[in-house]
């Protein structure tokens, strides 16, 4: 395969290439190439992505009430986030900085259903295969039906939180997908009575499903802590939207950003000038842009997002079972789940357990059926909605002229926020499992169970049959092939 | 009462070609067949093994490349395969995930896999994926007809 040369930008001789077409059980279509010297050491790790390259054009020429609808169809698995960031931007452009209490509890309802759903999907689905059976395990065993075979409760719940995910966001957005729920200003629906006490008579169960999700993670720790504790383990910086009082707030707030050491860099920054605190880089071999802390540069500035960082940047959870779940994960062996790659499953079940306490204690609120949906302002020029998607912090940024049409959109997704920390996890387990002559599937595991812990969203929902197989080269200096491994599609 | 045959339409109407599912669900749904439910989202997943709790016959249509045009149509068994390997699961792993979690046998089901040509981002459908729509759509309202109408 010639293109993995052609996206190679270092021509050192002696250098021989490893390629990962596509990850597998990684949103659409991921390529890893590793670099190796003379002596089969790892000299280069690069994920490159298909991203969301050509979106942004696609939104321009739209009228802004379109927009929020128009966004789901980025990604297949987290739409609302896409909704709901956009609509935040597009409440700035309709000139409404607050919303009544129907429709900010009907879209954090929304939210955090979205949450659970994903979260659920994730780990029960995606990264459990790989955590119950071992990295090495068979590839034929590691995915969930190999799950529902040795664990048929296990998926069954996985299956049953998803669902009740998919349920909150149907309410609330009128269709599982594609919903028109949130709207400028606004929502155009609440929640129907009967479908409020649908959902609330599950809310129950789905709390202690996710609390024991997390108490799952926790003895997978403790089974095996050194390799979980170290697997791909670096230190980076950090950044999240926090509550006013510090408190986790996956829906609305200031940016917070820490510094691997744990120290403030700066906090409750206003997001809608993200600029003055964070930048793009660009590099000739990726599509994906390289965001940074302003005030670091671009060597020293990236930095992580995601539930890990949410988790422990937050001063607390504001939902009492998970804040508890939060304290152990931070006390636990001093802190080095929390400082952990694969910490990022433990604190992704603790934003489950919260989500589903925040659905409940939203369906309870008399607010969510009111009739008061909209807001109105007077127009803006600009919009910027940041939003805590589930895999981080998600920036939608739009320019609308007098004629109601958006002119400019910036999007900056979780994946792009995560795409430095992404490339050093995937060199850290090159390094530590790659010989550097051959090619293993448990290798090709391994690395994909670094980069899963980020639960990545690689491409845009473009899924047709056949379309997705994996297959791994091994290539020298010059392009030609001398190993190569394959994953067909469905 | 669940209706005796759910029809799975998997594509993202975005994306060109991919848009090939979604079309043809929009076609079935303007029939308002009694005893056909139409399920449309962007790709295959977990939940959806929960959509086939009370049927007769399953029919997944999606876009596909590596099939010959206009549309291949295969009958698809539950099984252990390999192909969820993102965050789409084919349709033998969705009758797989419902036959585990459920106890029940998955009802008989068919994949109708029509061929595209071009999924790029805010793109039409192409001409030979239009083509191969029209085609598909036949053999698929035959289909949906009911398990005794079957190919």
């Amino acid at each position: 395969m010639t293109e993995a040369n052609s996206l190679e930008t270092d021509r050192t001789p002696g250098l021989k290439r490893v390629v990962i077409e596509t990850l597998s059980r990684v949103e659409g279509h991921g390529k890893v190439t590793l670099l190796l010297d003379e002596e089969g050491h790892v000299r280069q790790a690069r994920l490159h992505i298909v991203e969301f390259r050509g979106f942004e054009k696609f939104i321009q020429g739209r009228p802004y009430w379109e927009v929020p609808v128009m966004v789901q169809r980025l990604c297949g698995i987290c739409p609302v986030s896409h909704h709901l960031a956009a609509s935040k931007a597009m409440d700035l452009v309709v000139g409404v900085d607050q919303l009544t209490p129907t429709a900010e509890k009907v879209r954090r309802l929304m939210h955090y259903g979205q949450i659970l759903q994903s979260h659920a999907l994730h780990f029960f689905h995606l990264s459990s295969p790989d955590l119950l059976f071992g990295f090495d395990s068979d590839v034929a065993r590691r995915n969930i039906v190999g799950v529902a075979a040795a664990h048929p409760d296990l998926a069954r719940r996985g299956v049953l939180l998803r669902k009740f995910g998919q349920e909150v966001i149907r309410v609330t957005a009128g269709k599982r997908i594609h919903g028109t729920g949130s709207v400028p200003g606004g929502v155009n629906r609440s929640v129907p009575p009967a479908e409020r006490r649908t959902l609330r008579e599950q809310c129950t169960q789905v709390i202690e499903w996710s609390r024991e999700a997390v108490h799952l993670v926790k003895r997978l720790f403790e089974q095996n802590l050194e390799q979980y504790r170290d697997f791909a383990t670096f230190p980076s910086h950090s950044l999240a939207l926090v509550r006013a009082d510090g408190a986790m707030d996956l829906y609305h707030g200031g940016l917070r950003a820490l510094s691997a050491g744990g120290e403030t860099l700066f906090d409750h920054a206003d997001y809608c000038e993200y600029w003055e605190r964070i930048l793009e880089d660009v590099k000739p071999w990726s599509y994906m842009k390289f965001p940074f802390l302003r005030e670091l540069g671009p060597e020293d500035g990236w930095y992580r997002v995601g539930p890990l960082t949410r988790v422990t940047g937050c001063d607390f959870i504001p939902s009492p079972l998970a804040e508890q779940e939060r304290r152990d994960f931070l006390a636990f062996d001093n802190g080095s789940a929390a400082r952990a790659t694969l910490g990022f499953h433990w604190a992704r079940m603790i934003e489950m357990l919260h989500a589903a306490e925040v659905i409940a204690s939203l369906l309870a609120d008399d607010d969510v059926c009111g009739d008061d949906l909209m807001a109105y302002g007077e127009r803006r020029r600009r919009g910027v909605g940041v939003i805590e998607a589930p895999r981080g912090t998600l920036i939608h940024h739009y320019r609308v002229d007098e004629h109601d049409q958006v002119v400019r959109a910036n999007l900056i997704v979780s994946t792009t926020h995560n795409n430095e920390a992404m490339n050093r996890a995937i060199r850290a387990v090159a390094r530590r499992y790659l010989d550097g002559r051959t090619l293993t599937e448990g290798l090709l595991n391994h690395i994909e169970v670094a980069v899963r812990a980020f639960d990545p969203c690689l491409s845009c929902a473009t899924h047709a049959l056949g379309k997705m197989p994996l297959a791994v080269e091994l290539a020298d200096a010059d392009g030609n092939v001398i190993d190569s491994l394959r994953r067909d599609g469905g | 009462m669940s209706a005796p045959v759910v029809v799975f339409a998997v594509g993202n109407p975005s994306r060109g070609d991919d848009a090939i599912g979604p079309a043809l669900a929009a076609r079935l749904e303007a029939e308002d067949l009694a005893e056909v439910e139409v399920v449309v989202d962007f790709q295959l997943q977990v939940e959806h093994a929960l959509d086939l709790d009370g049927r007769d016959l399953a029919i997944f249509v999606d876009a596909a490349v590596g099939v010959d045009p206009p549309y291949d149509l295969k009958q698809v068994r539950p099984s252990r395969d390999r192909s969820h390997t993102s965050h789409a699961l084919s349709p033998a792993a969705v009758l797989e995930t419902f036959e585990r979690c459920t106890g029940k046998a998955a009802p008989p089901a068919w994949v109708l896999a029509v061929r595209g040509e071009s999924f790029e981002l805010g793109t039409e459908l192409s001409a030979a994926a239009r083509a191969n729509l029209e085609a598909a759509w036949h053999i698929l309202r035959a289909l949906s007809a009911g398990p005794a109408l079957g190919p």
